[in-house]
């Protein structure tokens, strides 16, 4: 059987690191390539880079960037934030990115999904999304809508028929989200994880929410997520990985303990 | 030196970069010549079965790598690389390039618990000793993504299983061969160990004992 995965997000501005709650207010915590090698070293299992400029004079920026993290770790990780075009994913993914994150782009020409999974392989290809509980509404049967340019604007789209559409465009692998619960380390957002992951057949990553190893150990075993993102937990040194995953190992879930 | 086969199928450059972690030189080439005059080959690969074999037919690689092989230049291959050693792929019902008997299979199961690809890391169990394989031990494991998986017709040619909708080969030898179905190059510290053993190999599979772990 595969391992749940757990997996660090590392917000990256100009090349430094940064660490968003709520999507506002960013502090800046230090040199995201050290932190990566650290966070390997320490056995996590994957990684996701979040360029949260995503300007288009930032972009050689961020691929240098991506080029530095690889040669310094040997494990998958993704790169997401302002990926607008077949050709930004592509370089990215030349440049080491094991796969590329697309999320607004997406949600404006919803083709994006199938093209750049057509150019670089939707094993490649994460949709991401962010989504804002809103209720069920005719419109929003779910009661879980997509929101883009960071959680701001309301797309009137709902979550689950995003999801369904994305896996059947070619995404290979979702991340779910919650703008809600992004920041408040008050735990996933369980319902809408599970929800998604019972109705795709791809992997689904939950997102938004990590403020202790239980959170973790309910993202996989209530929200039936394939991996997990945490951020703040690790980044302020509050748990090691190797922490979260011995206590992961310890209640039950298979986790990658050798490395 | 390694030589990487650049057949236009992924990741070249990330298994050039863990050989230089692990100070191993390596050059990468599509060029057959170089192919057949390689001290060591790496023949890695992500994507579909149909466009590399057009494309290595196209170049000549295809006779390239299998007079290499012929010639006992110890080979490995990685990912799509473990897969069209193979006679065939039901990836576009394919021919491959023949060079262990078997196929190469599509997962069949797609529900909550095998989503595919089967992505991610999971555990892979030495059923045979190899020289590449020592010092894996039990509860080890590497990075997979795929969907497809190599079948070789026979027991002979399968050093390690794993474990997903069933038991499937994710290591597979022949003579001066060896092909991982999971990526040495993505799976850390452990990756890195296989890559260097291979860096070693001189081809021949010698029977030592493999350790049991615990």
């Amino acid at each position: 059987m595969l391992s749940k995965r757990l997996i660090v997000c590392l917000d990256v501005r100009s090349g430094r690191l940064a660490k968003s709650v709520k999507f506002v207010d960013t502090k800046d915590i230090g040199n995201p390539v050290e932190k990566a090698r650290q966070y390997y070293e320490d056995g996590i299992d994957e990684l996701v880079f979040y360029d949260i400029t995503a300007s288009r004079e930032n972009r050689e920026i961020m691929l240098e960037f991506v080029e530095k993290v690889a040669a310094q770790i040997f494990i998958p990780f993704s790169v997401g934030g302002g990926v607008r075009s077949v050709e930004d994913a592509t370089r990215l993914r030349m440049a080491g990115a094991e796969k590329v994150n697309i999320n607004t782009a997406a949600v404006k020409r919803w083709e994006l999904i199938s093209e750049i999974a057509y150019a670089i392989g939707s094993q490649s290809t994460i949709l991401s999304m962010d989504v804002r509980r809103t209720g069920k509404t005719k419109d929003i049967p779910s009661g879980y809508e997509i929101v883009i340019n960071d959680g701001v604007t309301p797309t009137g789209i709902d979550a689950l028929q995003w999801a369904k559409s994305g896996e059947e465009t070619g995404a290979g692998e979702l991340v779910v989200n919650s703008i809600d619960m992004d920041g408040t380390r008050k735990g996933y957002e369980l319902k809408l994880t599970r929800m998604i992951a019972d109705a795709v057949g791809i992997p689904v990553i939950a997102s938004g929410g990590a403020g202790s190893p239980e959170h973790l150990y309910e993202a996989f075993v209530e929200g039936h997520a394939d991996g997990a993102i945490v951020a703040s937990i690790l980044h302020y040194g509050e748990y090691t990985c190797r922490q979260l995953k011995e206590y992961l190992y310890n209640h039950g879930i298979k986790m990658r303990m050798h490395y | 030196m390694l030589t990487i086969v650049n057949y236009d199928a992924g990741n070249i450059r990330s298994v050039q970069r863990a050989c230089s972690e692990i100070g191993v030189r390596s050059l990468v080439t599509g060029a057959p010549a170089a192919i057949i005059n390689a001290e060591r080959i790496v023949f890695p690969g992500v994507g579909a079965a149909p466009s590399a074999m057009d494309y290595m037919r196209r170049t000549g690689l295809d006779v390239a790598l299998r007079q290499a092989f012929q010639n006992g230049v110890p080979v490995l291959g990685i990912c799509l690389g473990a897969q069209i050693v193979l006679d065939s792929s039901e990836e576009g019902n394919q021919t491959c390039l023949g060079l262990v008997p078997g196929k190469v299979l599509r997962f069949r199961l797609r529900d909550r618990l095998h989503k595919i690809p089967h992505m991610g890391w999971n555990e892979v169990k030495v059923v045979q000793p190899h020289p590449l394989l020592e010092g894996i031990k039990e509860g080890d494991e590497f990075y997979f993504v795929h969907s497809f998986y190599p079948q070789p017709a026979e027991g002979a040619n399968i050093f390690a299983v794993s474990e997903y909708e069933s038991t499937f080969p994710s290591a597979l030898g022949c003579r001066n061969l060896f092909a991982t179905q999971f990526h040495p190059e993505k799976s850390g510290r452990l990756g890195l160990q296989l890559l260097e053993r291979f860096a070693r190999w001189d081809g021949v599979i010698s029977y030592k004992s493999v350790e049991e772990g615990g």
